[in-house]
């Protein structure tokens, strides 16, 4: 079997034929969810519990609508509404959880490496929802599965991630997968907005949008979190989208049949002008959303192998 | 009482020896030292077989939790911890709940050590009333009850107006500032140093030049003030110059730094792991590298364990929320070992920045190996392997970044005033 993890913490745990397993099975899951009947058995029997500490309907519902297709009982928490406002600490929160005997668990918080800490706590395995500003595992792989869909092969591209790099975990999954895949990776953006020494990462760093997209395959958008900024990253909107949102003029720079992407939600006129986002010859922001569901799927479903054949090996105690 | 400590391997931070020789206590002070003495017939006579005798450790900037968390650690448990790391003096913190800000908590304090610690302790008071960096505390009082050095500790007063008011103040009643060199707005939320290791790990971040730029302004502030003045914790590279400066332009200024950043660094962080979540940050290696050197240069004066109890409840936690700190009373000497064992610092260096040069910028009699000196002393095997297991520590809170790794250094007996603290079965 190629694919070996306990957990989908990042990107940075995993080999290249493991993301090519996720992505070959999601292959599957896309028939699958284009077909009539959408249910498969696979995960039946087995909880799937979505704890999301911080905002999300797009993330959220899709690893809800990928559990269910699958057969999976799932239940959603709204984290900020329960017991964290009541001092509970995640430790807590985990230990009673796991009493609950979940199989899979899908966590989103709002600090890098929450998640981390937490699969070392419970019996089950964890999916990264989305740590902070460290990483968010499915977002990267949905990503390749669309490029890989989009340009036939996911290797030997030139992609440009662009915009708001430093709040972003997109961003550093995306920059790890596709530099483990063998792809030119670009970041493009304001000095300000940029991770320090980012550089060090096998990264070209490009300050001007259209120096950084000259001739790329693919330009990844990211939406300028302005939920994270304690202020004074950019001096106004008006001017970064002026110098950074990406409009038909920027993207005449890159290759003419490069793609679009963007993790939404977007910010139309800020970071993408919105007939570049709507353009169906361009943009493939809506198979990303596509993509999404199949590669949560495909990533449950060999997750929940490898639990199911780690039980089998050593039950566990009561 | 008459001690005779014979065949040790004397370390002394004076002369910077390091010889074969013996040493005699008589009422509790070192009445001689050197090779072949005779050993009185009254004396009672313990073979070193050639293991280390050093002064014993004056630490600077040690956190005892009381008053207010003694569930974190108490005289009680700091100076069991301390006697069996050969720390023999405890020169502690006002940073704790409440603050000691006031003569009546300094002596609740001093009452609560005497009591409780079999090592000296020598306590620090606040600068300002309820460390808030706006009005001073009653420095003079505090002096008097026994103060030895005034501190925020880790909160910088940026309301720069009232610092230099109560460094003035100080400097007239010759009382020693010891600040924390950090530029607030820059280091606010930090979690770790920036850089490539934070970049990844997506942690919110200090750059190394806030304490560059915070050592910048208390320097132009030592010259405007004349105080006495010591930085707690120098740890980057780019702050070096500015210390350079200052001393050779003859200000009374001593620089410090802890021994966790002598011998970690930013990478040893590595999944989140939150016992290495200190403050400032762990640095860079190339950081690491140039503060030893300043160590060993005399630059930095003084090396210490900043010695931060925290319970298991606010160290797991993520990241960005855990508290900072680690406990390090019994640590200090196998790390500062570790430093040894790598050729980058000798033992009388060692022992220069760890109780010589406390004791001198405190003006404490102990730090030395020399006749009428406080007999205050650790016997120590520099080259006994164990491997570090934190349940074993005497502090109450056991969070230390060196569990399960493999140190070297044992303390096998440590004494305060010629009588022994601890002593190793």
């Amino acid at each position: 079997m190629a694919f070996r993890q306990r957990h989908l913490l990042g990107i940075e745990q995993l080999r290249p034929e493991e993301i090519t397993a996720i992505l070959d099975l999601a292959d599957q899951y896309v028939d699958l969810n284009r077909g009539a009947n959408k249910h498969s058995e696979t995960l039946q029997g087995l909880t799937q519990i979505n704890m999301f500490f911080e905002n999300s309907t797009r993330t959220q519902a899709s690893f809800e609508i990928a559990g269910k297709r699958l057969g999976a009982d799932v239940m959603n928490m709204a984290m900020q509404a329960s017991s964290i406002k009541k001092g509970e600490t995640l430790i807590d929160t985990a230990l009673t959880l796991n009493a609950m005997h979940p199989d899979l668990l899908v966590v989103r918080h709002p600090h890098s490496g929450a998640v981390d800490l937490l699969a070392q706590k419970v019996n089950c395995a964890v999916l990264n929802a989305g740590d902070g500003k460290h990483e968010h595992p499915t977002q990267a792989l949905l990503d390749a599965l669309t490029i890989r869909r989009a340009k036939g092969r996911l290797h030997r591209l030139n992609i440009a991630i662009c915009g708001d790099i430093a709040h972003s975990r997109v961003a550093r999954s995306n920059l790890i997968l596709l530099g483990k895949m063998e792809n030119r990776v670009r970041l493009v953006g304001p000095p300000t907005l940029m991770p320090s020494q980012i550089d060090q990462f096998g990264v070209e760093v490009y300050e001007d949008m259209a120096e950084g997209l000259k001739d790329v395959d693919v330009v990844m958008m990211l939406r300028l979190q302005r939920e994270r900024m304690d202020g004074g990253f950019i001096p106004s909107e008006r001017e970064y989208y002026h110098r950074y949102g990406l409009d038909a003029a920027k993207l005449s720079h890159a290759k003419p049949d490069a793609i679009v992407m963007h993790p939404g939600p977007m910010n139309r006129g800020i970071e993408i002008d919105g007939e570049i986002a709507d353009d169906i010859n361009r943009s493939v922001i809506q198979e990303q959303v596509e993509m999404g569901v199949a590669v949560r799927m495909a990533a449950m479903d060999l997750l929940a192998r490898n639990l199911l054949a780690e039980r089998a090996n050593a039950p566990m105690e009561v | 009482m008459t001690l005779f400590l014979r065949n040790a391997r004397l370390i002394d931070p004076e002369q910077q020896t390091d010889l074969i020789g013996d040493l005699l206590i008589k009422d509790g002070v070192i009445a001689e030292v050197g090779e072949n003495l005779r050993a009185p017939s009254d004396a009672e006579i313990i073979d070193c077989a050639g293991k280390c005798l050093a002064p014993g450790i004056i630490d600077i900037g040690v956190k005892v939790c009381e008053p207010g968390e003694r569930h974190k650690e108490s005289y009680k448990t700091a100076g069991l911890a301390a006697a069996a790391g050969g720390v023999t003096t405890m020169v502690t913190r006002p940073d704790t709940t409440p603050p000691i800000d006031n003569p009546e908590t300094l002596e609740f304090v001093l009452r609560r050590a005497n009591e409780a610690a079999p090592v000296n302790v020598v306590p620090m008071a606040a600068l300002t009333k309820g460390r808030d960096g706006r009005e001073m505390t009653e420095i003079g009082f505090l002096m008097d009850a026994g103060a030895v050095a005034f501190s925020d500790c880790d909160s910088v007063i940026s309301e720069t107006k009232a610092f230099s008011r109560a460094l003035t103040y100080a400097r007239s009643l010759g009382a020693l500032v010891i600040a924390h060199p950090q530029e607030p707005g820059l280091s606010k939320g930090a979690a770790a140093t920036s850089g490539k290791f934070a970049s990844l790990r997506g942690l919110p971040t200090v750059s190394p030049m806030a304490e560059r730029m915070g050592l910048d302004r208390d320097m132009a502030l030592v010259e405007m003030t004349g105080v006495k003045y010591h930085a707690d914790q120098i740890t980057t590279a780019r702050a070096l110059p500015a210390l350079e400066r200052a001393k050779a332009n003859g200000f009374d200024v001593t620089a410090g730094t802890s021994i966790h950043h002598l011998t970690l660094n930013e990478m040893d962080v590595a999944d989140y792991r939150t016992f290495f979540k200190v403050k400032p940050p762990l640095r860079s290696e190339d950081d690491r590298l140039e503060i030893i050197d300043a160590v060993k240069s005399g630059l930095i004066d003084i090396v210490c364990s900043m010695h931060t109890p925290q319970d298991e409840e606010s160290k797991r936690l993520p990241f960005e929320e855990a508290a900072a700190g680690a406990v390090a009373l019994e640590t200090l000497l196998p790390a500062a070992m570790r430093l040894y064992h790598a050729e980058q610092l000798t033992l009388p260096e060692l022992f220069r920045a760890m109780a010589l040069n406390p004791a001198k910028r405190l003006g404490l009699a102990g730090g030395r190996l020399s006749v009428g000196a406080p007999a205050d002393l650790v016997l120590f095997d520099a080259d006994a392997p164990f491997v570090m297991d934190r349940f074993k520590l005497q502090s109450k809170s056991k969070n230390t970044p060196f569990d399960g790794q493999r140190m070297q250094g044992k303390v096998l007996a440590t004494y305060v005033a010629g009588q022994a603290v601890y002593r190793r079965d």
